[in-house]
């Protein structure tokens, strides 16, 4: 078996995403470049911006920095035939999957929350057939997206060589022109649409991420060809121009925006709160059992108006003050 | 001596492999309190990548992530995975650390699926997350794992991440670059390498009151031995003293 991987030549499952470079030209060249504001609710931007079968990447690392708000109403609005980037993903992709939101992904992590263990509603869902699946490794869809952001129909790397996660994809080997090395050719991704949460933007959508690490954010902003864009902090637009480094998405990107205070909630927002522990826990309990995730998603989602009351549900302000003293190490004796 | 358990063992195993000034590409879990022990005990100018895209913190406690606050505290740079992994492919990474839920005796990793159906796995696990680039990218690749033979096995369901494939020179066949690959294995009961000649894994180092034969009966596949098989050094007590009052705490990877 191991065999016939170290020569093939391409990888046998499905290419969700057209990598057509002029296609993505033809989009971006219709793309508004007005600066206006962009501003608006929760609601109206999943409306307006997300569509049954389109295909989405959604920024931070699962369960760092994540777009929540924005998670839970499409969940709530019910959109069907989602496509996904399951890149660096985990309570993201759980969302869409367990819900049924969900029938195509191309996974590099997913159903696992990192030393907490993994999520049964997840796993069902991407053992069943309901979900195609084709699988890359986290870097391969980080490049891909890079490839995306460059206006490229590939990129050359030296990842997947040689595996299953080869066979399992959708990449193809290349011959190097400089110096006939074998490399692997990631497609490009253009997601239909990208979600990514933020500290900073203004009402234009230039954002900044001051604190923590930024994943692929840069080049998953620039690929997609609709961008929401969810902020703990809407700020006033000289505050860009007074400090044009800190600019890590540029308005062109973003389509919508949205304020959304402790908007990454249970995930770490770095420099502003950590996880919420306690209710990873009960989630990964809860949706043990199909009972469970019907009653979790009754709750938290459909049972609740919008996201200010799903905060009030989960603890309140006081809650997220006690996650913001873990993230600060406020109370801890070292750092 | 202070008594430990196997995950103790792990750890303070796992630390000594890294050397000063060395740059090591970081998981979560067993990784990053072996990362953190060898930063605090005989290496402080270790230098931890994690993939989300932070670079050597100056960890104030353990991450529960590698993505989260932690991981960027005090840190030179918190950048891209982009620029972490584009790292790892021009070179400059040493280390790695990585687990699977199944290993095979050239070091290939699945971490993807058990079952024949790819598209109706029998169980779907995670997937390569980074694991297949670090192991494609970095210089050396060393696997922490508790052993046994479901663990340890002839031939994993998914090559999810490269070892040496099916034996030396496939890995540059297949076009990964040259002089990388496995390195160690470090487990509850020994510290495994691999053969020059043939790279399959060898017991190189047994733990303390454990004999071949136990090894080889938590084993799916026949292990080499190597010639000059040497005794781990068991967790001193100053490893121990770090590990559970500055690294672990809580208890978090240790247990305790």
């Amino acid at each position: 078996m191991y065999d016939e991987l170290i020569g093939l030549t391409e990888g046998q499952e499905e290419l969700f995403v057209d990598p057509d470079p002029d296609h993505a030209r033809a989009f971006f060249k219709n793309k508004n470049r007005a600066m206006v504001n962009k501003v608006t609710t929760v609601e109206q931007a999943v409306t307006t911006f997300v569509h049954d079968g389109d295909y989405l990447a959604v920024g931070g690392f699962g369960h760092v920095r994540i777009p929540s708000a924005i998670l839970y109403e499409i969940v709530r609005q019910g959109k069907r035939n989602l496509g996904m980037a399951g890149h660096t993903s985990i309570y993201d992709s759980d969302l869409l999957a367990s819900t049924g939101c969900m029938d195509r992904c191309d996974i590099s992590y997913v159903i696992g929350y990192e030393i907490r263990g993994l999520s049964a509603s997840a796993r069902k869902a991407f053992q069943s057939k309901a979900i195609r699946k084709t699988d890359w490794s986290n870097c391969a869809l980080a490049w891909r997206f890079a490839a995306g952001a460059m206006g490229l129909s590939f990129i050359p790397s030296r990842n997947l060589l040689g595996t299953n996660t080869f066979q399992r994809s959708a990449a193809k080997t290349i011959t190097c022109p400089f110096t006939g090395k074998t490399f692997a050719a990631l497609p490009a991704l253009y997601p239909d649409c990208g979600i990514i949460h933020v500290h900073e933007a203004d009402a234009y959508g230039n954002c900044r991420i001051p604190e923590g690490i930024l994943v692929s954010d840069p080049q998953l902003a620039r690929a997609s060809k609709k961008l929401i864009i969810s902020c703990e902090r809407l700020i006033p637009h000289d505050e860009i121009r007074a400090n044009p480094q800190a600019t890590i998405i540029p308005y062109w990107c973003v389509d919508a925006v949205v304020e959304v205070p402790y908007g990454s909630h249970p995930g770490n927002m770095p420099g502003e709160y950590w996880f919420d522990e306690d209710f990873f826990k009960m989630y990964l309990d809860t949706v043990k059992t199909v009972e469970g995730t019907e009653g979790f998603y009754k709750d938290y989602v459909h049972g609740v108006r919008d996201y200010g009351e799903y905060l009030e549900k989960i603890g309140g302000v006081a809650k997220m003050r006690e996650l913001r003293a873990i993230d600060k190490l406020i109370y801890a004796n070292h750092g | 001596m202070t008594d430990f358990n196997s995950l103790e063992l792990l750890v303070c195993v796992g630390s000594r492999m890294l050397e000063d000034n060395s740059t090591v590409f970081v998981g979560t879990g067993v990784p990053m309190a072996a990362t953190m022990l060898a930063q605090k005990l005989h290496s402080p100018n270790v230098i931890p990548i994690f993939e989300a895209g932070a670079v050597a913190p100056l960890l104030p406690a353990l991450p529960i992530s590698v993505g989260d606050s932690r991981t960027s505290h005090k840190a030179l740079i918190a950048s891209t995975m982009n620029d972490v992994m584009e790292t790892c492919q021009r070179g400059m990474v040493d280390y790695t650390f990585l687990g699977g839920a199944q290993i095979d005796m050239y070091g290939n990793l699945n971490s993807t699926m058990i079952g024949d159906n790819y598209q109706e796995p029998k169980v779907r696990f995670p997937g390569s997350g980074g694991a297949n680039d670090l192991a494609s990218l970095c210089w050396k690749t060393i696997v922490i794992t508790p052993m046994d033979d479901r663990r340890f096995v002839e031939q994993v369901d998914f090559i999810t991440t490269p070892g040496y494939l099916t034996g030396k020179g496939a890995r540059e066949a297949a076009g990964l670059p040259e002089g990388t690959g496995p390195y160690k294995v470090i487990t509850n009961l020994c510290i495994l390498g691999y053969d020059d000649d043939t790279c399959r894994m060898m017991i190189e180092s047994l733990h303390p009151g454990v004999t071949v034969e136990k090894v080889k009966e938590n084993c799916g596949f026949e292990l080499l031995v190597a010639e000059n098989l040497e005794e781990t050094h068991p967790p001193t007590d100053e490893e121990l003293r770090i590990l559970r009052e500055e690294v672990d705490p809580d208890g978090y990877i240790i247990g305790r």
